[in-house]
């Protein structure tokens, strides 16, 4: 289960999951909201990608598009391939058979979403019965077993409850249950600790993080909140915007981080460990509105080393998947106005001005 | 569930004594004796004072509501003052005519508005959308009385492929076939009044449901859309259809005077036409309590009903 490569993949290096200039375009009353525009990157098995970024910056839409969930409105472009199956743009029947079963989802809030009129079991059994053509019994014992897995006390009794008999923490350990159901390749957690206890978010995501271990699954952490994606990721991308603005391996962009935002976002964490008079930094400002967003960096009008050049002209984020890539004229650690960040982006530019 | 029955049995107890209170003051109210026009020509006054001993009609209203009331206990619901036979018989014959009827007309709406509100609730704005609308509009904007025509006149033509049965009655203990037949007109029309306001009342339920966020998990599960709205949206947005459902179901049994007096069917509200117009007060008085009683009954099944859709109702 943890080989790398299985069926169906076209090219030998292919990763498990990658996207490629990921576009999610809204045709919004108000004019095209770009909630997605351009997003790349790529996950290995066993991998964990930390998605951050504050309300708005679009990480939500943005796995969203990954599980065919986006709202009507919504215009996908680029590509999304999982083990070299492509999910945009084929029809929906097809990569119907791939949600849900290969790549599967928790949500935010336990509290909503699980359906109030059905019972645990029968909300757990569905997708195994649609995809993996499990009898009612076969599926049934199977939700068991998955309760267990997650760690859930008198799982039988449980499975005949309905999600209203449930705490909060056992619900959200429910729809983990849900998402593994069919042994996904890939788990995406949406703000899947957000709505919880401090104490129960630490165990739902040492939940999530040993399950992954165990099966060699990739995953998907998106949090608005740096602290919690730190020590369980292996790259985090921080998006603004609608695009990411710095991503990299976990370890490089928590020594040397590179983009103001992420320095912002970084200063925003609260901490035990320095005084209390210093107090976590709000980042001046709100997000941009996407609909009006005009050309040069999204961040600038929040960011204090921000010049004309940032105004006008927008930083581009590199397309070397793997390294350290930011997007930001003036980089953190290059206080003088550094000409670095412009050259790499230029060649970029062009080529989507001329795309 | 006994509970809640004992409960509502219980509720039933005013509301019974409030009807046949009324309806037993009724002939206090309006001028004339109830009695008079079974009188022939050329009767004096002693044959109608006779005929009001005869029916009691001479005494007090505390004491005709007692005696009303003891005879009802046992069954006996009085005579009807126009045929002079007992009021329970006229009723046990007509009530399971008109409860058929609208338990017919109530399905046949349930059939078309129920895909209906889930379809354009899932194509909310679109195209299907606007036309249902549109359509829905027209139709609650036709009154009864004109669409049992237009139904007679495309439905009930020997010259057209559907020939039902235009006016008449055969009772379903008798003929199945034959009782659809005639049923079958009548309960559209019924029905096509009741279409609209069902789809309706659904779109909008299902439409604040699809925004629920377990719709987004359903859907991620990547269950076909048909199964995300049937099995997944539909239950959790039914209350409001059940609550009409169950008062139009009371209201069909109580009034569907217009529908029965057309087709000439023999039910319920044929006969309390017929009552009031000859101010036959027992006949009224036994109807109106049956009338009581179901609408009391109904109110119940979909109390039961809620807590069969939602299992949080269960318990509370």
């Amino acid at each position: 289960m943890a080989e790398p490569k299985t069926t169906g993949s076209p090219t030998p290096d292919e990763p498990l999951l990658r996207a490629t200039d990921l576009r999610v375009h809204l045709d919004t009353p108000r004019g095209l909201l770009k909630a997605v525009d351009g997003v790349s990157f790529s996950i290995e098995r066993g991998e964990t990608l930390g998605l951050v970024g504050e309300s708005g910056s679009g990480k939500s839409m943005l796995v969203r598009s990954l599980m065919g969930i986006c709202p009507s409105i919504a215009d996908i472009h680029g590509s999304v391939r999982l083990d070299g199956r492509e999910l945009v743009g084929v029809p929906r029947k097809e990569a119907r058979t791939i949600w849900g079963n290969r790549i599967a989802m928790v949500f935010q809030d336990p509290m909503t979403s699980l359906n109030p009129v059905l019972r645990i079991d029968r909300q757990l059994t569905e997708s195994m019965r649609l995809h993996l053509g499990m009898g009612k019994k076969e599926a049934g014992e199977r939700a068991i077993e998955l309760l267990t897995l997650v760690g859930i006390p008198e799982p039988v009794k449980r499975a005949r409850q309905y999600p209203h008999q449930l705490s909060g923490g056992m619900r959200q350990r429910v729809t983990i249950a849900m998402a593994l159901a069919c042994d996904p390749d890939v788990l995406i957690a949406d703000e899947a600790t957000t709505a919880l206890d401090v104490t129960v978010q630490r165990q739902i995501l040492d939940l999530l993080q040993e399950i992954q271990a165990e099966r060699g699954m990739g995953m998907i952490l998106v949090s608005h909140d740096l602290g919690v994606v730190a020590g369980r990721t292996d790259q985090i991308a921080v998006m603004y915007a609608g695009r990411m603005v710095e991503h990299s391996p976990t370890a490089d962009l928590f020594a040397h981080r590179r983009h103001r935002y992420t320095e912002a976002l970084l200063g925003a964490v609260p901490r035990l460990d320095v005084p209390r008079d210093q107090r976590p930094r709000a980042i001046p400002g709100a997000p941009p509105d996407l609909v009006t967003l005009k050309s040069g960096c999204a961040f600038a009008a929040r960011c204090t080393a921000a010049d004309d050049l940032c105004r006008e002209e927008r930083p581009e984020l590199g397309d070397e998947l793997g390294a350290h890539r930011f997007a930001c004229h003036h980089p953190v650690g290059e206080d003088v106005a550094a000409v670095e960040g412009v050259e790499s982006g230029q060649p970029s530019l062009m080529k989507e001005a001329t795309a | 569930m006994l509970r809640l029955l004992g409960r509502k049995l219980l509720a039933l107890i005013p509301v019974l004594f409030l009807v046949t209170f009324a309806t037993t003051a009724l002939p206090d109210l309006v001028d004339g004796s109830p009695v008079a026009q079974m009188l022939g020509p050329g009767s004096t006054p002693q044959d109608l004072k006779d005929l009001e001993h005869e029916f009691g009609y001479d005494k007090s209203l505390p004491v005709r509501y007692v005696t009303w009331v003891g005879h009802a206990l046992t069954g006996d619901l009085g005579e009807s003052l126009k045929t002079r036979t007992p009021v329970m018989d006229g009723i046990t014959e007509r009530f399971p005519v008109t409860l058929e009827l609208a338990v017919f007309a109530l399905l046949m709406a349930l059939i078309v508005a129920v895909p209906l509100g889930v379809w354009t609730a899932a194509k909310a704005g679109g195209r299907v959308d606007r036309v249902i609308g549109g359509l829905s509009s027209g139709l609650l904007s036709i009154p009864t009385f004109v669409s049992v025509f237009i139904l007679v006149y495309f439905f009930a033509n020997p010259n057209m492929m559907l020939a039902f049965k235009p006016t008449g009655w055969e009772y379903i203990s008798v003929d199945f076939a034959k009782n659809i037949e005639f049923a079958f007109l009548p309960a559209l029309a019924l029905a096509l009044a009741e279409i609209p306001q069902f789809q309706r009342l659904l779109r909008s339920d299902m439409l604040a449901t699809l925004q629920e966020d377990f719709i987004l998990t359903a859907r991620s599960k990547g269950l076909s859309t048909s199964y995300v709205l049937f099995r997944h949206a539909l239950r959790p947005s039914s209350f409001s259809l059940l609550t009409v459902s169950g008062l139009t179901l009371g209201r069909l049994i109580g009034g569907t005077v217009i529908v029965e007096s057309y087709f000439a069917i023999p039910g319920l509200g044929q006969g309390m036409y017929q009552a009031i117009n000859g101010k036959d007060i027992p006949v009224v008085q036994g109807t109106v309590v049956v009338i009581a009683i179901v609408y009391v009954l109904l109110n119940t099944l979909v109390d039961i009903g809620y807590s069969l859709i939602d299992p949080r109702v269960r318990a509370r």
